[in-house]
């Protein structure tokens, strides 16, 4: 699939400066969203990120990071251990709120709503209904350990889209049988390899259907001979086209592979982004080529 | 000496046993319920829930039992609330219990790790659910044997509602004692021996519940 990155250039969106500091509506843009989609006459960002910044007490761990995915768009985000790339997946899967600044997705406000003409920050219902677009895998599966495999899979269809049990196994199955699993719906977690269980945590969240979805680092905690196997079927997924994947990663080869752009981030900023073919073979920061300097020595070295 | 209490004294005091028992299962079932509300409420997103939660829990932990025994039972009558001895002995017993329980609720509930809430909302369950199908059949197991000592203090706790006169055990027996002063020494022995097999077999049934739910995830 191929989608003009030029279009899309960091900041190039920003059409009014942020003053940050007060957290909700008064710096808010007021223009709908569907306004803003037509008049630049192009797709409209499945996600779209603007000015966030992020702290944890002093620390301030995204600085103002501008970045807008297509629909169907596959980004991978790399960058040193401790950049922030994991604290943007988590912001965009309402598991942390962001300090200001607005993200969107799918033409609306995730962390904020409209209320008597006023922006306000989002509630329970308003989160709710957003998360059904997003989807997350995580770095260490958090499978459910008390539940069956294919109860971690039919759990969310049966109690949070009220589908009928019947239906929701078949579905199930059909996903346990796409990550080659189906005949592990028995077993219990701790029964699994670690790259079995990050492929059930990839069919628990493909059953829900997102139109977003988030893989934090999915291999990097399996051991070496496991991540082939969690790669292909994420690959697989890709081929199908229709998902926007954002794909924080250290597989180098693996985002070269799927991802549409690559988004390098450092100390909280987006550096350099391009298309893979560009990213990894014309470097222009010095601080991605020293990146990748010491990816490919810590490569060669293995 | 030794017919009198084998063939008179000790029937009588196993005839408060089932007054015990059932003083014990609805001290039990209250306080599990109350352990629960208030070990819930005390992890509220809303300040002022947890503040009166934790305020409550307080005030049932920092004043006796037996105080608050007499209190429903005596005291509450003169405000025009009459309760018979065995709920009054229920209701003290359960909220007392219920406010230690509390903090078993609480703190297996925080024992279960933060990534299995996150992986609930990355599936959109919503804050019932979450509770109700992820963390709390989680913290299920780590409540089981804390849960099992305190309905062994509770059980224990079913002495004192001798002081209002319920027909239990302890109760029991310390009328016997009136008649056979002389027998005191096995009297007391028996009691002993009565609320240790009681206690046992509350501890056996605690077992038997953790083996079941351990063989559930394997
Ligand atoms: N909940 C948190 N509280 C405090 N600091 C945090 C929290 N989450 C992340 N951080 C810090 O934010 C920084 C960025 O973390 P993260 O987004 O996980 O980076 P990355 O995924 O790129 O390695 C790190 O310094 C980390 O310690
Ligand atoms: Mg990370």
């Amino acid at each position: 699939m191929e989608i003009g990155f030029e279009i899309v250039e960091v900041g190039s969106v920003v059409n009014e400066p942020y003053e940050g500091g007060g957290k909700l509506s008064m710096h808010m843009h007021a223009v709908p969203l569907a306004e803003t989609a037509a008049e630049r006459g192009s797709v409209r960002p499945m996600v779209r990120f603007r000015n966030i910044r992020k702290s944890f007490g002093e620390l301030e761990v995204l600085k103002g990071v501008d970045l807008d995915i297509l629909p169907g768009e596959k980004v991978a985000v790399i960058g040193p251990s401790g950049s922030g790339k994991t604290t943007l997946g988590r912001l965009l899967m309402t598991l942390e709120e962001p300090t200001s600044g607005t993200i969107e997705v799918d033409g609306e406000y995730l962390w904020h709503m409209e209320k008597r003409g006023k922006l306000v920050r989002a509630d329970e219902k308003h989160l709710h209904r957003m998360r059904s677009k997003i989807g997350m895998v995580f770095q260490h599966f958090n499978l459910f350990p008390h539940m069956t495999i294919l109860r971690n899979v039919t759990e969310a269809p049966i109690r949070v889209l009220r589908m009928r049990r019947n239906e929701a196994e078949r579905l199930a199955l059909e996903m346990l049988d796409k990550v080659g699993l189906a005949d592990k719906r028995d077993n219990y977690p701790s029964q699994l390899s670690g790259g079995e269980k990050q492929r059930v945590a990839i069919a628990r969240a493909l059953v829900m259907k997102p139109q977003v979805m988030i893989f934090d680092e999915v291999t990097s905690a399996l051991d070496p001979e496991l991540v082939g196997e969690v790669l292909a079927v994420i690959k697989e997924i890709a081929a199908d086209g229709k998902m926007t994947m954002l794909l924080i990663t250290h597989e180098m080869e693996f985002a070269r592979d799927v991802a549409d752009r690559v988004i390098f981030i450092a100390d909280g900023r987006i550096v350099e982004q391009g298309p893979p073919s560009r990213i990894f073979t014309q470097p222009e920061s010095e601080r991605l080529q020293s990146f990748l300097g010491r990816f490919r020595a810590y490569r060669a070295g293995r | 000496m030794i017919e009198v209490y084998f063939e008179k004294i000790v029937p009588l005091m196993l005839r408060g046993v089932p007054m015990t028992v059932l003083l014990m299962l609805y001290g039990t079932l209250l306080a599990a319920v109350l352990s629960f509300v208030f070990g819930l409420a005390r992890l509220s997103r809303f300040a002022a829930v947890r503040g009166t939660a934790s305020v409550l829990v307080e005030l049932i932990r920092g004043t006796s039992l037996i105080v608050q025994l007499f209190w429903i039972y005596y005291a509450l009558p003169h405000l025009g609330v009459e309760l018979p001895k065995l709920p009054a002995a229920v209701i003290a017993i359960g909220v007392n219990y219920g406010a230690y329980g509390s903090e078993i609720v609480r703190s297996a509930i925080l024992a279960v790790p933060r990534e299995q809430r996150e992986a609930a909302i990355a599936l959109n369950f919503n804050s019932y659910q979450r509770m109700r199908h992820i963390i709390v059949p989680q913290a299920l197991p780590r409540m089981l044997p804390p849960f099992g000592n305190l309905q062994v203090e509770l059980l224990k706790g079913t002495a004192l509602a001798y002081f209002i006169g319920l027909g239990e055990v302890f109760y029991r027996t310390m009328t016997q004692l009136n008649y056979y002063l002389y027998l005191l020494v096995p009297i007391f022995t028996g009691l002993l021996v009565i609320y240790f097999a009681l206690s046992q077999l509350v501890l056996l049934l605690y077992r038997w519940a953790e083996r079941r739910l351990a063989a559930g995830r394997m």
